[in-house]
C-alpha cells in the first residue's frame, strides 16, 4: 500500500500543475470579438464538416482487437523470460524451452494466419 | 514514502524535482532541435534573441502564456481541456520511476537539537519493484490523451490524427514489448537496478559452461542483444511519435494531427509529453543496452574508494559518487536525445500502410526471432 503513495502524490501534483497552467493561460490571453467564422474548427478553410459523430474505418477496431490478442500473448512470456536462466541452473531448462516453443508455435501460427487473411492490409 | 518528516519531505521534493527536470529540459531540447536542424540543413536557426539564440526559449514561453484562448464551437469542452493535462501524466509517471544514479547513503547527523538518520535515498522518484512492466504499463496510457484530443476537437484532421496515433502506438507496442524479452532472459529480473548492476565491469559471458571475459569491451547489453537494441530503438521512435513515424501529425496530410485545434500552453503540454517520452525512451535505451549509470569498467565501489583517497568520506562520498554516476547516465541520455533529433532531420516520413507493415510484418517477426534465438543460445551456453 505504501508504495502507491508516491504514485498518487505525483499524479495529483501533475494534474494540479496541468490544470493550473490551462486555467491561468486561458484567463491571460487577448479576448477578441467572437464571430461564427472564428469559432469554427480549422479544416483548411472549408466549412467544417466534422461533428464528432462521424463513422471511422472499421480497420482501426480490427487493429485494436488484434493488439489485445497479441499483447496478452507477449505479456505471458515475461514471467517465463525472467525464470528461464534460473531454470537452466536448476536442471529443468529443457522443459521450459519446449513449453515456450509450443506456445510460440501457436503465436507464430496466429501471426501468419492474420497476415494471410489480409487483416493487416491498409490501402 | 518514509519513516520520519525529513525522509518524507526529501522524497516528496525529489519526485517533484524529477518532474520539473522533465518539464525544464523541453525548452532546452527545442533549442537544440532547432539549432541542430539548422546545422544539418545548412541554415542559421534561432540566433537573434540572446547569445546563440538561447533566450529564444524565454520569449517562446511568454508567447505561450499570452496566446488567445480557443476551443472549436462543436468541441467537447471538458475532454478538450483534460487532454493536455492527461498528456503530461504517462511520461512523468514513467520517468520518475527510472533510477538515474546509485542510492545516496546519509549518515546520522544533528539538526534542530535532534539526531536524524541514517537514511538511504534512492536516486529515483519511487522504486515500485516492477521496473519495466510498470514503465510499459504507464507509458502506453499516452494513447488516451491523443484520442481524447483528436475526438474532442470535432475536426476531421484531429480525429484522424488521433485514430492514427492510437493504431500506430498499439501496433508498435507489440514489437516494443517483445524486443525486450531477450533482455529479460539475460538478466532474469524486471528491476532496473539489478539490470544495471549486472552490466558492471568488462564483457564476460558463459561459453559452453566456461566464463569468457573480453577485457577491452564494457559489459553492456548491446553486445548480447544487438538486434533487440535496434528493434527497441525503432519501436520507441514510433511510440514517441517522432519522425520517421510522426504519421499522427503529418502536416502534409493532416494539418497538425490531433493537436490542430490546440494553441498556446495547451499545445506546449502535448509537446512536453512528447519530449518526456523521448527522455524516458533514451533513459531506457541507456539502462537496457548501455550500462545505465555505470561508468565503463569502473564499479560504483571503485569510484567511491577512489573518492575516499581524496579525503571524502561518509555522506559527502556517497553524494559525490552518486553525482558522478548521474553525470554518466545523463551523458548517455543526452546522446540518445541527440539521436532522436538527428534521425528526425535525416529520414523522410513513412506512408501509413508502410508504417503498419513495418510494425506487424517486419518488426514483430524479427523480435520473435530475437527472443527464440536468445532463449536457445542462453540454454546451449549455460547447459
Amino acid at each position: 500500500m505504501s508504495v502507491l503513495v508516491p504514485i498518487l502524490f505525483i499524479t495529483v501534483f501533475v494534474v494540479l500543475f496541468g490544470a493550473f497552467l490551462v486555467f491561468v493561460t486561458s484567463k491571460l490571453g487577448p479576448k477578441p470579438k467572437q464571430s461564427d467564422l472564428r469559432k469554427e474548427a480549422y479544416e483548411c478553410g472549408l466549412p467544417a464538416q466534422e461533428s464528432g459523430s462521424s463513422k471511422v474505418p472499421v480497420k482501426f477496431y480490427l487493429t485494436a482487437i488484434l493488439f489485445i490478442l497479441f499483447d496478452i500473448e507477449i505479456i505471458f512470456m515475461y514471467p517465463w523470460a525472467i525464470q528461464f536462466a534460473d531454470s537452466i541452473t536448476q536442471g529443468y531448462g529443457l522443459q521450459m524451452l519446449i513449453a515456450m516453443g509450443l506456445f510460440l508455435l501457436v503465436f507464430i501460427f496466429g501471426l501468419f494466419w492474420e497476415i494471410k487473411s489480409k487483416a493487416l492490409e491498409w490501402e | 514514502m518514509g519513516s520520519d518528516i525529513f525522509e518524507i519531505s526529501v522524497n516528496a521534493v525529489k519526485i517533484v524535482a524529477l518532474f520539473l527536470l522533465m518539464v525544464q529540459i523541453v525548452p532546452l531540447l527545442v533549442w537544440v532541435e532547432r539549432r541542430g536542424s539548422a546545422f544539418i540543413q545548412n541554415r542559421f536557426g534561432p540566433n537573434r534573441v540572446g547569445p546563440l539564440g538561447l533566450t529564444q526559449l524565454l520569449a517562446d514561453a511568454v508567447k505561450f502564456i499570452f496566446k488567445e484562448e480557443f476551443i472549436p464551437e462543436k468541441g467537447r469542452a471538458f475532454i478538450f481541456y483534460a487532454a493536455p493535462v492527461v498528456a503530461l501524466l504517462p511520461a512523468t509517471l514513467a520517468f520518475v520511476s527510472l533510477p538515474l544514479s546509485a542510492p545516496v547513503n546519509v549518515e546520522t547527523f544533528e539538526m534542530f537539537g535532534q539526531s536524524w538518520g541514517p537514511y538511504t535515498f534512492q536516486f529515483q522518484g519511487f522504486d515500485f519493484g516492477l521496473g519495466i512492466v510498470y514503465v510499459l504499463g504507464v507509458s502506453s496510457l499516452a494513447t488516451y490523451s491523443m484520442l481524447m484530443a483528436g475526438w474532442s476537437s470535432s475536426n476531421k484532421f484531429s480525429l484522424f490524427g488521433g485514430l492514427r496515433a492510437s493504431a500506430q502506438m498499439i501496433s508498435y507496442e507489440l514489437a516494443l514489448g517483445l524486443s525486450i524479452v531477450g533482455i529479460l532472459i539475460l538478466y532474469g529480473t524486471f528491476d532496473f537496478k539489478t539490470m544495471i548492476a549486472a552490466q558492471q565491469g568488462a564483457l564476460s559471458f558463459h561459453f559452453f559452461g566456461e566464463m569468457v571475459t573480453i577485457p577491452f569491451l564494457p559489459n553492456w547489453g548491446i553486445f548480447y542483444q544487438p538486434l533487440g537494441a535496434v528493434l527497441f530503438l525503432v519501436a520507441v521512435f514510433a511510440e514517441s511519435n517522432r519522425l520517421p513515424f510522426d504519421l499522427p501529425e503529418a502536416e502534409s496530410e493532416l494539418v497538425a494531427g490531433y493537436h490542430t485545434e490546440y494553441g498556446g500552453m495547451k499545445f506546449n503540454m502535448f509537446f512536453i509529453g512528447e519530449y518526456g517520452h523521448m527522455l524516458v525512451a533514451s533513459a531506457l535505451m541507456a539502462i537496457f543496452y548501455f550500462g545505465g549509470y555505470n561508468i565503463p569498467f569502473v564499479t560504483p565501489e571503485q569510484l567511491s574508494g577512489f573518492l575516499e583517497g581524496f579525503g571524502y568520506v561518509g555522506t559527502t562520498n556517497s553524494l559525490m559518487t552518486s553525482f558522478l554516476l548521474h553525470l554518466c547516465m545523463f551523458l548517455k541520455i543526452l546522446f540518445f536525445l541527440w539521436v532522436f533529433i538527428w534521425v528526425r532531420w535525416t529520414l523522410p516520413r513513412f506512408r501509413y500502410d508502410q508504417l503498419m507493415d513495418l510494425g506487424w510484418k517486419t518488426m514483430l517477426p524479427w523480435a520473435l526471432a530475437n527472443t527464440i534465438i536468445t532463449a536457445i543460445v542462453v540454454f546451449v551456453m549455460r547447459m
